[in-house]
């Protein structure tokens, strides 16, 4: 799969997002800069904390009124960054939609299903109500909700279910970038493969690339085209699936890996850096295993040729 | 909320059962006053009758039927009461809602101006506007209605505040619903259950007061309501002959509304505290 030969439709440039708090300036994003292309999967991966569900809802300037946002994010040849509250909100939702976490609070609790999945035809599209809520339910159908499911309430439904509904719902518009925020948080895991499968089938669908937020490594490999690693706010490695996989290049995501089952649960030593008072230099440096003199200066992302040829790798460490 | 649901809401108990009864007989009589009125209230018999087979509850001092007037003048009541009391809760929520949904400037704004309203002794400029003023039940309805929003405003900011940072309402968010479709599809319905209570309240205190100040004389004295009823009992010697079938009948129907209204309200509440015990 051949990523860089497809247009890219979501570029971010640079993107530091910080929140003024009482503690302190809270730098939850450092200078990410990824490419989303077309019908692809972009994976973020990285621990909780790290500043994965920023990037996603600074994307979508769904950010409270605190954060400072600097960067751009370049959609359809704009910064939308920079777009008004009403050119965005016809972005959300028809161009670029959120799966969020937590399904069973993202729905409206006194709001029939059928009705919820419905309402964005309703509002962007200006479709009557008898006509959307009958194409939500062909589309609830679609999704294996299958019967009256589209009469019932989110109470009345289980965990996974309510996730389909929340994915029904984002998709609907058939939008061309799906951001999903850590879709399987809280759910066992019989339920999170579902609802990954579920993911795939409709972003295979749809032709819609995918913005995969997630700490679940084996998710990301399943998943992913493409991997970006975050650690405290920062990208430290991005590449092709199977080099992240097979030929980590940072230390912090040979380490994760090491986290893994297979390689043997082997933990990270130390804990991860306080956003605030965040290490100067390589953010991994006090705990990496392979420091030097060196990585007390802040290392650039150096690009690398991917092992396949075909997609980049950027890798932030000094050692390469 | 359908019907269902509120009739569930309400079973549980025999009172409130009760006052849903004695509620809808009020809104009945008030509906179908011409139907159930022995006599137009405006005809004129016999003056100072007492209760017979004929006239049920006598006649007053024009000779008027006082059955028949105390059905028709439910209307008047209830329309004080319910207009001053809609009026109110439609304003106290689109502040409230405001206030509490874009917090900020707005919400300074629209709670310092609620904290205004609230200053204002409200008995007291009713009573003045209504001297002053052509005297007009209408017009008590609509002063009434747009002093009374200040308690209804703060609930609701109070329950929109909290609602407003729900994951369902950035969910909407970033749906691209607009901030007027997030406030009145997704918070709105989730605040009725706060909001019926002080309505069904507001109800009740309108028509308290519309009977206060139409029996210190200061209503529509061309209008037949229960305290204008009571007006002329007292002004008209009901009180000093002991005519008890001229005041006490309006008395009661005031009392016995504004209870039913009351229970009906608490019913309410408790179903929704019950509501919370369960969660």
């Amino acid at each position: 799969m051949s990523s860089s030969k497809k247009r890219p439709i979501l570029g971010v440039d640079e993107l530091s997002v910080s929140f003024q708090t009482s503690l302190g300036e809270v730098l939850a994003a450092d200078e990410v800069s990824f490419r989303l292309h077309e019908d692809e999967t972009l994976a973020l991966v990285g621990e909780t904390g790290c500043g994965k569900s920023v990037v996603a809802s600074s994307i979508l300037q769904l950010l409270p009124k605190n954060a400072e946002v600097h960067g751009q994010v370049v959609f359809e040849g704009r910064d939308i960054l920079r777009s008004d509250e009403r050119e965005m909100s016809h972005i959300r939702g028809s161009k670029i939609a959120v799966i969020f976490q937590n399904p069973s609070m993202s729905l409206n609790p006194i709001i029939r299903v059928g009705e919820q999945v419905a309402e964005p035809l309703q509002v962007h599209r200006g479709i009557p109500r008898h006509r959307s809520v009958q194409m939500a339910l062909d589309h609830l159908n679609r999704m294996g909700l299958r019967g009256d499911t589209a009469i019932m309430y989110p109470f009345q439904f289980s965990g996974g279910m309510n996730q389909r509904v929340m994915i029904a719902t984002s998709m609907i518009l058939s939008p061309q970038i799906i951001i999903a925020d850590e879709p399987t948080k809280g759910l066992d895991d019989a339920l999170a493969r579902d609802v990954v499968s579920e993911v795939m089938k409709i972003r295979d669908s749809s032709g819609a690339a995918l913005l995969l937020i997630t700490h679940d490594l084996q998710m990301a490999r399943d998943v992913s085209d493409r991997v970006a690693v975050m650690y405290c706010g920062q990208i430290v490695e991005m590449g092709s699936r199977d080099d992240i996989f097979e030929n980590p290049q940072h230390p912090y995501t040979a380490a994760l890996l090491n986290c893994l089952p297979e390689k043997g649960f082997q933990p990270i030593p130390g804990s991860s850096p306080s956003m605030i008072h965040s290490p100067d230099g390589c953010k991994f440096h006090p705990r990496c295993q392979k420091r030097f003199e060196r990585c007390r200066l802040r290392p650039p992302m150096e690009v690398l040729a991917g092992t396949k040829g075909a997609s980049e790798r950027q890798v932030r460490c000094w050692l390469r | 909320m359908n019907c269902r649901h509120i009739k569930n809401r309400l079973l549980p108990t025999n009172t409130s059962l009760c006052s849903l009864v004695l509620f809808l007989s009020f809104l009945l009589m008030a509906l179908l006053a011409p139907v159930i009125a022995p006599y137009d209230p405006y005809i004129r018999f016999e003056p100072y009758r007492s209760p017979s087979l004929e006239h049920l509850l006598g006649t007053n001092d024009l000779g008027n039927d006082i059955f028949s007037e105390l059905i028709y003048s439910s209307r008047v009541s209830l329309i004080v009461g319910f207009g001053a009391a809609l009026m109110a809760t439609i304003i106290g929520t689109v502040i409230g809602l405001f206030a509490g949904y874009f917090k900020g400037t707005p919400d300074e704004i629209l709670m310092g101006i609620t904290d205004i309203f609230l200053m204002i002794p409200q008995i007291p400029l009713i009573i003045i506007l209504a001297a002053f003023l052509m005297p007009s039940f209408y017009l008590i309805a609509l002063i009434m209605g747009s002093l009374w929003w200040t308690s209804t405003a703060r609930v609701v900011r109070s329950k929109a505040l909290q609602i407003r940072e729900t994951s369902f309402v950035e969910a909407a968010r970033s749906l691209g619903f607009s901030d007027m479709h997030i406030i009145f599809s997704d918070i709105l319905p989730n605040i009725v259950h706060v909001i019926t209570p002080k309505f069904l309240m507001a109800i009740a205190s309108a028509m308290i007061a519309e009977s206060s100040i139409s029996f210190l004389g200061l209503g529509d004295p061309t209008a037949k309501s229960w305290g204008m009823m009571i007006n002329f009992a007292f002004i008209r010697g009901g009180f000093i002959n002991d005519y008890w079938w001229w005041y006490l009948p309006p008395g009661i129907c005031i009392t016995l509304f504004v209870l039913s209204v009351v229970l009906i309200s608490y019913a309410f509440e408790e179903s929704e505290e019950a509501a919370l015990r369960i969660e």
